[in-house]
């Protein structure tokens, strides 16, 4: 008899997915993974878990393509079908958190990308009732940037941000896409005020950006995967929006705790788009 | 190609915004990005399928901007061969359907 079936509904940029398996210790790892966004809110979508033995998580490239009317979603360590139709999927994984936290971030990069919204590979902070975003390379300073964060600043993620827009503009959401500070964000949101692009320097600067440099930035940020076009073409067109209602700017920064100071001033200035 | 008659027509692959003034052109299979001038615009929002090179370049591009007809052709003629060698554009020397994605 199999064994009885068990979900976990896990909420993030306010979509609920429901994650069922029939096994109790995989449960627990995603009860745990994902403590902090568990909710009891009725699910949007689902997927159901299937564990087998493969390899550990890769960084081989990931493909994700339609097949019929399903995205077919692979990589070395799992494969996952999804019916957007219907909201339903099948993963098939081996127990590790790793290989479900991708799952759900190209899940959710689908989602958002038909919604108006995105991923950006970028770290996210609320300051004074404020998001703000600090994207770049790796070794630009996302990190380093949470990490100077004062005690009153609250941390929605240091590696993946999630955006949607509403009614007053962009929001950012927390996520548990953590980084190197290997700590989830806090599970709340706010209205973006700006997305910055890291360089460290000598001194604190801002710069303006034009539009088609700061679309470039972006869309060379955003995490998205699928070979769609017209996912892709809504991405852009969602790229340009953001960049013509969200101040963004080049932030050179020395890091220490004075860089912040900029952040809080910053949002006492009047800023355009 | 043959460059008494050009014609021009956009890639379905692609996606165009206009923001601040400025064209803004991503090919969707690799996020290739381009970003065009005022002219380069002109070419690119006219590029039909149907109407040829030489009549775009007369009637938007010598009509509207202070240019040397035959060195506005020429321009014309190397920057439709760049965005085609980036699958922007398509050119052939016979008229173009319009694709569709």
């Amino acid at each position: 008899m199999a064994a009885p079936r068990k979900v976990a509904c896990v909420e993030i940029g306010g979509i609920p997915i429901a994650l069922a398996t029939s096994d109790d210790g995989f449960l627990d790892l995603l009860r745990q993974r994902y403590d902090g966004f568990l909710s009891s809110s009725r699910p949007e979508f689902e997927l159901e878990f299937d564990l087998v033995a493969t390899g550990p998580a890769s960084d081989d490239d990931v493909s994700v393509r339609r097949e019929g009317d399903d995205w077919l979603i692979e990589r070395g360590d799992f494969r996952a079908r999804w019916d957007p139709r219907t909201g339903r999927g099948a993963v098939r994984q081996n127990a590790n958190p790793y290989s479900l936290d991708s799952v759900l971030r190209i899940l959710h990069s689908l989602i958002l990308a038909g919604r108006g919204g995105f991923l950006l590979h970028a770290a996210s902070a609320i300051c004074d009732g404020r998001a703000y975003l600090f994207s770049g390379v790796s070794g630009a300073g996302k990190t380093t940037m949470t990490r100077l964060a004062p005690a009153d600043v609250t941390l929605l993620s240091d590696e993946i941000s999630y955006l949607r827009p509403g009614a007053g503009g962009y929001s950012a959401f927390g996520t548990p896409f953590a980084g190197e500070l290997a700590r989830s964000g806090e599970n709340c949101s706010a209205p973006v005020a700006a997305l910055f692009f890291l360089e460290q320097g000598p001194s604190n600067q801002l710069d303006e950006l034009s539009s088609a440099e700061a679309v470039r930035r972006l869309m060379r940020n955003t995490l998205f995967f699928a070979e769609d076009h017209d996912l892709v073409d809504k991405l852009f067109a969602t790229a340009c929006d953001f960049v013509d209602t969200v101040p963004v700017r080049r932030l050179t920064f020395y890091p220490d705790a004075r860089v912040w100071d900029e952040i809080r001033h910053f949002q006492k200035v009047p800023q355009h788009a | 190609m043959p460059e008494n008659c050009i014609y021009i027509a956009r890639s379905s692959a692609i996606a165009a915004r206009a923001l601040a003034g400025e064209m803004m052109v991503m090919h969707s299979a690799d996020s290739t990005f381009f970003t065009l001038n005022e002219v380069a615009t002109a070419i690119f929002q006219a590029a039909d399928g149907h109407t040829p090179l030489r009549d775009i370049v007369r009637d938007r591009i010598c009509g509207q901007f202070d240019v040397d007809p035959e060195q506005a052709q020429a321009d014309a003629e190397q920057f439709v061969t760049e965005l085609s060698s980036h699958g922007i554009l398509i050119m052939s020397n016979q008229p173009l359907a319009p694709e569709t994605p």
